[in-house]
């Protein structure tokens, strides 16, 4: 059982003008097993909140605290938070070239598990998982998101959080861009993820059409740098028709 | 030899062709007074198999099919009387990569070698330049019709050498001249890795590797001279330098001609800076006479590590020591992982280690 707690977070970004507060004071806890929607319109801080949860240099975090299972996450580097069990499934997954995704994922088990995996079983292992997200096996042999399609990137993300087996995963809009047979694949590697591995769940969309696969507990309302409304899927269904109007300053 | 100039002009360093490189530590090689040897410094490794030959032959029977306003390498030609010729036979596919290994003397000196690839003929060629040297160097590589032809060319001198060379292609009817050139040793190189097309339907690509550390000046001057219709090029050169005193050059000349239509070129020149003070100079050129072309186009970027790949890498639990690690080498490892051999592959990845060891990567 772990648990992830943002207490009053703050995060600002620098800009020309000097730091830019984003981020004003977000309390949110995840456990185990649970799934939260974060819904909100574009800009309102969502990805900054992933982000900076993850440990971008980008990002300062000016107040508040972040705690997994205890321990203070924002004292840690970036692959530190990764080896206490943080994912974050990015909307936009970075293109390595000349590392092949075998390697990449290889290298990362390596350096979660703190030993090279037995070959035999961590090359069934990456197979089994590939072929559950209906990826061909030759991705294994292409350069870490070099040329992949919407689709691929997403499905890698999740191939990696399959393997990686974190105890706490960000989704950052991994449904963004995907058609319906993708966002279909996605969400049941996503579901399957939850169920065998008791993951937690923190999942950014601006839509609620992935919430009709992937079933959130609890459901928040992300504007202006914070929640503003919390409640249960039935909260997607009344955003799905009325929209983030009510949320944004007129 | 006629029509070749007998007095050179030294350069003094404002020529266009110059500007970049420090002719002091030219050792004297573009000075017409300095005296040079005439010397034979590539010799095939192992012996000759079935579908080539090697033999050396007078200048004279052998000239140059191109044209060059470069002064060493007219220096080049005036001086040496002998030229090393390797010839792949008319349809020969020569499986095993021939290679040929460049030892040079103690003294300055200057050689031709000649390679042609008869018509029809499959085969691989590597040059391998290791050690020290003080070297003037050309080597004319001639495609006749249909051939299909891998020249490797691996400068992994030691850091004192100097190495001047060029390495022209011409390319016949329907032919393919793929090359990779990787450069990781020497003082200074400079070197003229350049295309010219005998007739249509020829097909090159160039990809290059350039790894300088402190001290090191390793300059590739790329021309490819498209003056036929439907020829295709592609040039891809990558370079990465650490230490405050590494210097490269990289030069993509692409000149399209008014009667090359259906021409079809890329260049792309990529260079990863580890260190602040390094310098890299990219100058691509495309200058396009004729609209009738398939496609012409060119890119060049030079940058610090990219933020974006470290913190993917590190978000997934990889430390950021080996997070470069791994940027680095694929980025090395996207041109040598083509010279499909892998014993020269290890080489060149372990050479690349040992320098990135050197320079704390």
């Amino acid at each position: 059982m772990s648990q992830l707690v943002i207490k009053g977070l703050q995060v600002g970004v620098e800009t020309e003008s000097g730091l830019t507060e984003i981020l004003r004071g977000v309390d949110l806890t995840i456990n185990s097993g649970e799934v939260h929607a974060i819904m909100g319109p574009n800009g309102s801080g969502k990805s900054t909140l992933a982000y900076s949860i993850a440990g971008h240099p980008k990002y300062t975090i000016t107040g508040g605290s972040v705690t997994l299972d205890g321990v203070d996450v924002l004292e840690m580097s970036v692959d530190e938070r990764a080896k206490a069990g943080l994912f974050l499934a990015m909307q936009y997954p970075v293109e390595v070239p000349g590392v092949s995704v075998a390697n990449f994922l290889r290298t990362a088990a390596t350096a979660l598990r703190g030993e090279a995996p037995k070959v035999r079983t961590w090359v069934g292992e990456v197979k089994d998982a590939m072929s559950k997200l209906a990826m061909d096996p030759a991705f294994s042999e292409r350069s870490v998101n070099e040329g992949f399609s919407g689709g691929e990137k997403k499905r890698h993300e999740i191939l990696q959080m399959e393997l990686l087996k974190p105890k706490i995963a960000i989704l950052d809009e991994t449904d963004s861009g995907l058609d319906v047979d993708a966002l279909r694949i996605v969400s049941e590697g996503v579901n399957r993820v939850k169920q065998e591995q008791n993951l937690g769940i923190m999942l950014i969309t601006h839509y609620t059409r992935i919430l009709r696969y992937i079933k959130p507990d609890f459901v928040h309302v992300f504007a202006g740098g914070k929640i503003v409304e919390e409640g249960g899927s039935e909260l997607a269904e009344r955003l799905e028709e009325k929209g983030y109007a009510q949320y944004v300053k007129a | 030899m006629s029509g070749l100039p007998t007095n050179y002009l030294t350069p003094t360093g404002r020529e266009e062709a110059w500007r970049f490189t420090p002719l002091k530590r030219l050792s004297g090689m573009h000075d017409a007074s300095t005296s040079v040897l005439d010397r034979i410094s590539i010799q095939l490794v192992g012996s000759v198999r079935a579908g080539f030959n090697i033999e050396t032959v007078s200048a004279a029977d052998l000239p140059p099919k191109s044209t060059t306003e470069d002064v060493i390498i007219q220096r080049v030609r005036a001086t040496a009387s002998k030229v090393t010729h390797l010839k792949i036979d008319k349809e020969a596919v020569v499986s095993e990569p021939i290679f040929l290994k460049r030892s040079a003397g103690t003294d300055k000196e200057l050689s031709r070698t000649v390679v042609t690839a008869g018509a029809h003929s499959k085969a691989t060629v590597v040059v391998e330049n290791e050690g020290a040297g003080t070297i003037g160097e050309e080597i004319e590589i001639r495609l006749e019709a249909g051939a299909n032809l891998t020249f490797i060319s691996l400068q992994e001198w030691n850091e004192n050498a100097i190495h001047l060379g060029r390495h022209h292609a011409i390319v016949g009817r329907d032919a393919t001249f793929n090359s990779i050139t990787i450069t990781v040793g020497g003082s200074l190189v400079r070197l003229l890795p350049t295309v010219e097309y005998a007739d249509q339907g020829g097909s090159a690509e160039l990809l290059g590797l350039y790894f300088a550390t402190d001290g090191q000046h390793l300059e590739h001057r790329v021309h490819v001279e498209h003056g036929i219709p439907n020829g295709k090029s592609r040039v891809t050169y990558k370079g990465i330098l650490a230490g405050a005193q590494a210097r490269t050059v990289w030069i993509g000349d692409v000149f399209i001609r008014g009667n090359a239509e259906g021409t079809d070129t890329y260049e792309l020149n990529k260079n990863l800076l580890l260190t602040d003070g390094a310098r890299a100079d990219s100058v691509p050129n495309l200058e396009i006479e004729t609209g009738q072309i398939v496609g012409a186009g060119h890119a060049s970027t030079t940058g610090r590590f990219d933020d974006e790949q470290l913190f993917y890498l590190m978000s997934r639990g990889i430390p950021m020591s080996e997070a470069r690690r791994l940027v680095i080498r694929g980025f090395f490892g996207e041109i040598v992982n083509k010279i499909g051999i892998e014993s020269v592959e290890e080489r060149l990845m372990n050479r690349i280690d040992s320098q990135l060891a050197k320079v704390g990567e």
